[in-house]
């Protein structure tokens, strides 16, 4: 049960969104921009890094709707699995395993980030702007998924929802809400 | 030494909001809403919230200058914003914020140690649900923006009249109209 009066049948962080409309915008499109814009990433490596902080922060929503936009992105969800459990084994580049330890740093504390993790990610060729996209958009999914669980959301568990949402978000980005319409609750049960 | 090429004299978030001003403007117009914009909360005690989740995540920059600008809407009392930094039941606030700040003090932590008691608790001394949303993403935002300050290594000056000066100006004139002034001169700083 969420903590505050939120509309119902809206899972995560659309209930957030659609009950504070003023602060949804800015929100929605500082995540276009990172994920969905063009980019020197692609936005299915954007997405891997936002599913990545996610799931280390342990965030269910944020986590499986990421991820799902990335499989979109990327055509299977073998390098999502593997990007939660151990990226240094992933099929990704050594480019995109130097950012991930930035962004795994930036998830605890930014101050954990030091200078040879930088030289490493460019090493790899990673530019300055990616650079800064990486500690933005992990620190951006701090803020997300601390939103999606401080508000007690409803965080459905059926994979079927988040893989409907993840083409939306894949094609669409998040400018425009993924999830129009209340849905049942009998679609997912909540996760806590 | 900040990690990437960052604008020179421009500390804390400025130099990062110069460098990629596409971002910066979501960021500004977020914190704009949520500690200048119409609310039950005043904007004092909403530059506490944000002063405590910055000093909670020991953040110097954006504790100072948040500190500096709350001190600024309650009159010059610093020792105050000292007190909510070092132990804030001990400090002369409303027992509605300090419930208020003990729900941020979970969500920087994880979002989810906030509890139905947490949320009971800010009800009884009269927290609406819309305090209490606005709380809850206080506080998430300030997990982003001092893992962003952090994270970029960003330079962050002890001089406490430097933060004192700018937040007297900021508490003034708001953060979206303050901002003009370093992202007008730098606007294609990332595309250089």
């Amino acid at each position: 049960m969420p903590h505050i009066d939120l509309p119902e049948g809206l899972p995560g962080i659309s209930a957030g969104f659609t009950y504070r409309p003023e602060t949804a915008k800015p929100m929605r499109q500082l995540a276009h921009i990172l994920l969905h814009e063009p980019g020197s990433l692609t936005p299915g490596e954007r997405e891997l890094i936002a599913t990545f902080v996610s799931s280390r922060n342990n965030c269910h929503f944020c986590q499986a709707s990421h991820g799902a936009a990335a499989t979109s992105h990327l055509g299977d969800d073998a390098v999502v699995k593997q990007i939660k459990t151990d990226f240094t084994q992933a099929p990704i580049s050594d480019k995109l395993k130097a950012l991930l330890v930035i962004a795994g740093k930036v998830q605890q504390d930014g101050k954990l980030v030091t200078a040879a993790d930088v030289e490493a990610a460019r090493n790899q060729g990673a530019t300055d702007l990616e650079i800064h996209d990486t500690v933005l958009i992990a620190a951006a999914f701090c803020m997300y998924n601390r939103y999606v669980d401080g508000l007690g959301t409803w965080q459905p568990t059926d994979p079927e929802m988040y893989a409907q949402m993840g083409r939306h978000l894949a094609s669409e980005g998040y400018n425009a809400p993924s999830i129009k319409q209340p849905m049942e609750h009998t679609a997912g049960q909540p996760v806590a | 030494m900040p990690h990437i090429a960052l604008p020179p004299d421009l500390p804390g978030i400025r130099g990062a909001m110069a460098f990629r001003p596409e971002t910066a403007r979501p960021l500004n117009a977020l914190v704009e809403i949520l500690l200048t914009g119409p609310s039950t909360l005043s904007r004092g005690e909403r530059e506490l919230i944000a002063t405590y989740v910055s000093s909670r995540n020991c953040t110097h920059y954006c504790h100072s200058i948040h500190g500096a600008i709350a001190a600024a809407h309650l009159g010059g009392d610093e020792a105050l914003v000292k007190q909510v930094k070092t132990d804030f039941t001990q400090a002369a606030i409303s027992p509605k914020l300090k419930a208020l700040l003990s729900i941020a003090a979970k969500v920087q932590q994880d979002g989810k140690l906030v509890t139905a008691a947490d949320v009971q608790a800010a009800r009884s001394h009269g927290a609406t649900d819309l305090e209490i949303h606005d709380t809850v993403l206080i506080a998430a935002a300030f997990c982003m923006y001092n893992r962003y300050v952090d994270g970029l290594g960003t330079d962050q000056p002890d001089d406490e009249a430097l933060y004192r000066e700018r937040g007297r100006r900021v508490a003034r004139d708001g953060y979206v109209t303050v901002s003009e002034e370093y992202l007008g001169s730098h606007a294609h700083a990332a595309h250089a």
